[in-house]
């Protein structure tokens, strides 16, 4: 029997905040002292390694293994900031979604596992090939979305994909601005919840950082001090268990002393 | 001609550039043999703009005259009927139009604000798979026939959604926005792009004050790497949040910044010549956003 | 804020934020509507049992469609009717479980005790049993 969690984070819908997530709250569980390997499963279009900054250090990926053309170990990128508790083990770039099978899937995430307590699988977009073989690898999911429409009918589809697996899912709400929800142009964490029908794990507020510290490839969860950081890890701590209360988070800016909206 | 390309920017109400365009589509109609052109926006990257900027391009297109056709290639995952709003009018899409089980005009959408654009939906419960590509170039030269423009939105990905999208296309609007993933997985599209297919740049969600304090990578740089000839660069904006809210492209809304930005992109697609936005001297996204809410109508 | 903009606040559209949530409300019934069609197998059942008390219907040319329009999304039944009972026949009793040692005769004695005061009312005596199975 695994003893590690493994858990998917999926979205249906692009650029939502998938690989964001599964470096920051990986990173925050690490932080926390449990052992923890990221997983990427977006072949072809790999990224996790870039918001990681771990591109340069890459020498086998997940298509390799899979092909038995290099061992588990040999592939898993250690995270030097870390003390041995943040592996990641990259997608190939230069292959298709249909290079690796959902039993392959299956069986590594499978091994990862046996000596890890978390084994998060950053999934790709989409509801086909991709997308099933990441759930092939999962015993839980973690469902993000950001307040849009667009978005937000994706996360649905994925939820009725989910379900049909019966995956327990528990929902994430990404870059919501509580300055646009306030003046009515923005559905609330209120609404997506209750649109979509799951627990929620997590509200993330849209933050400039983020940007800025992908492009350095240093996960914001790691910046001490900082609103996001605090964030990841309270979501840390509920996604062990705690019942952590959301934080209040007033609008960044001009907006003062204005209606606070939740966050964390 | 030449007026039009004195122009920096042509407005929607522009009367010559409209007759221009209706007197292309009545040229088409009397000698079928002119074909449209087929277009297909994609990105690689998924969120960065690729369905909200064929909806817009679409309708940019539609105000100077043209006949636009837009397919929503996203089976499975649609989402074009939703940014031009027009999701409670989609009931047959082209699977079925391929497979004869409706004629084409029981497919299209037509867009009441601007009656020469039409949607292609994508069907909700198929799979991309289930599109062949042969199939695919077929539908694309049979509304060449008919539009002067098909576009053609392209699903997230490099899979079969995304080799149906640029199967039948003539040329490509890559989307991608300043950020280093984004930029990343545009490349990678670029080198997947069939050879003799015309390629230009869209870079969205610029935030001039953060390029400023060097949080975000500038146009220059995202072209440096990409090196593609820039179609547009289009601000992010709280506006743009709004309209998908509620189904009404930007293009359409002539006191609209973005909106701009993709007529003046529009303008150039059709080979005028119109200067490259500098956004750089521009305040910072927030300050756009408090000064939006508290004057916005 | 003052009076002007109260009441301009007041014939200003909808926010935007409330338009979203509207459309994705009617979105999402539409999408998960036709992602389902054993669930909508089951409700043409459910539909050729309860209208079969009112009338004799022709089941092969029912015809049950979802229609997505501007406000809402509507389920569309197109039934050619053959005649009318006389009167309605009574709605069926719930199936009693199985016995766990005997289970068919035990379900089947259990059924035809329950069926007996419904038949009674019956314009058609074989019928109540007949109607009681979900068509597909």
């Amino acid at each position: 029997m695994s003893r590690g969690r493994r858990i998917v984070i999926t979205s249906g819908k692009g650029g939502v905040g998938k690989t964001t997530t599964t470096a920051n709250l990986g990173s925050a569980l690490a932080r926390r002292g449990r052992k923890v390997v990221l997983v990427d499963a977006d072949i072809g279009l790999r990224n996790l390694d870039l918001v990681l900054g771990l591109e340069k250090r890459i020498v086998f990926d997940l298509v390799e293994v899979a092909e038995g053309r290099c061992s588990l170990r040999a592939a898993l990128i250690k995270d030097k900031r870390f003390d041995d508790t943040l592996w990641l083990l990259p997608a190939a770039q230069t292959r298709d979604k249909e290079s690796i099978t959902q039993e392959q899937m299956e069986r590594i995430t499978r091994e990862l596992a046996e000596g890890v307590d978390y084994v998060l699988i950053d999934c790709p977009a989409g509801i086909e090939h991709g997308f099933r073989n990441a759930i092939a690898g999962a015993e839980e999911a973690i469902v993000v979305t950001t307040p849009e429409v667009s978005a937000i009918r994706d996360a649905d589809r994925i939820v009725g994909k989910l379900g049909e697996r019966q995956l327990p899912t528990r929902l994430i709400v990404n870059r919501i601005r509580p300055e646009l929800v306030k003046a009515g142009d923005m559905l609330s964490v209120e609404d997506v919840c209750e649109v979509l029908g799951l627990e929620l794990l997590g509200i993330v507020p849209d933050d400039e950082d983020v940007i800025d510290t992908t492009n350095r490839g240093e996960p914001v969860a790691l910046a001490d001090g900082t609103r996001l950081a605090a964030i990841y890890a309270k979501i840390a701590r509920r996604l062990e268990g705690e019942t952590v209360p959301f934080t209040s988070l007033e609008p960044q800016g001009f907006l003062g002393r204005l209606w606070g909206a939740l966050a964390g | 001609m030449a007026e039009q390309q004195a122009a920096a920017a042509i407005p929607p109400e522009d009367l010559d550039s409209a007759s221009a365009g209706a007197e292309q589509t009545a040229q088409r109609q009397a000698a079928p043999q002119t074909l449209g052109t087929a277009i297909v926006v994609t990105s690689g990257k998924g969120g960065v703009g690729k369905t909200t900027s064929t909806a817009n391009i679409g309708a940019a297109l539609a105000l100077r005259g043209r006949s636009v056709c837009l397919i929503d290639a996203d089976v499975g995952l649609r989402n074009l009927d939703v940014v031009l709003g027009l999701e409670n009018r989609v009931s047959r899409h082209f699977l079925d139009v391929i497979e004869k089980k409706c004629e084409l005009d029981d497919a299209l959408v037509k867009d009441k604000r601007v009656p020469s654009m039409m949607l292609l939906p994508a069907a909700q419960t198929r799979e991309k798979d289930d599109v062949r590509t042969a199939d695919m170039v077929a539908l694309v030269e049979e509304l060449r026939k008919r539009f002067d423009y098909v576009l053609i939105d392209s699903p997230a990905g490099i899979e079969m959604g995304f080799k149906n999208a640029v199967a039948g296309a003539q040329r490509a609007i890559v989307v991608t926005t300043p950020e280093v993933s984004a930029v990343r997985d545009a490349d990678r599209v670029v080198g997947l792009l069939p050879k003799g297919i015309e390629v230009q740049l869209i870079v969205n969600r610029l935030r001039p004050q953060l390029v400023r304090r060097g949080k975000m990578l500038s146009v220059a740089q995202v072209d440096e790497i990409l090196r593609l000839p820039l179609l547009g660069v289009v601000p992010d904006e709280p506006e743009v949040v709004v309209a998908t809210n509620r189904g009404e492209p930007v293009s359409l809304d002539p006191s609209s910044r973005t909106g701009e930005a993709y007529r003046r992109a529009v303008a150039r697609l059709e080979g005028e010549q119109v200067e490259i936005e500098d956004y750089s001297a521009e305040g910072g996204f927030f300050e756009k956003l408090a000064a939006w809410i508290g004057g916005r109508r | 804020m003052n009076w002007m903009d109260a009441l301009l606040r007041f014939f200003r559209p909808a926010p935007s934020g409330a338009v979203a949530k509207e459309r994705l409300r009617l979105v999402l019934l539409s999408d998960r509507i036709n992602l389902a069609p054993e669930v909508v197998d089951q409700l043409r059942g459910d539909l050729i049992a309860t209208i079969s008390r009112y009338m004799e219907i022709d089941e092969i040319g029912l015809d049950v469609t979802f229609e997505t329009r501007e406000n809402d999304v509507a389920l569309l039944a197109n039934i050619p009717i053959k005649g009318v009972r006389a009167r309605p026949l009574p709605p069926p009793m719930p199936a009693a479980p199985p016995a766990p040692s005997d289970a068919a005769t035990g379900a089947v004695d259990l059924a035809e005790a329950a069926e007996e005061p419904a038949s009674e009312h019956a314009s058609e005596p074989a019928a109540p049993r007949k109607r009681r199975t979900k068509s597909r």
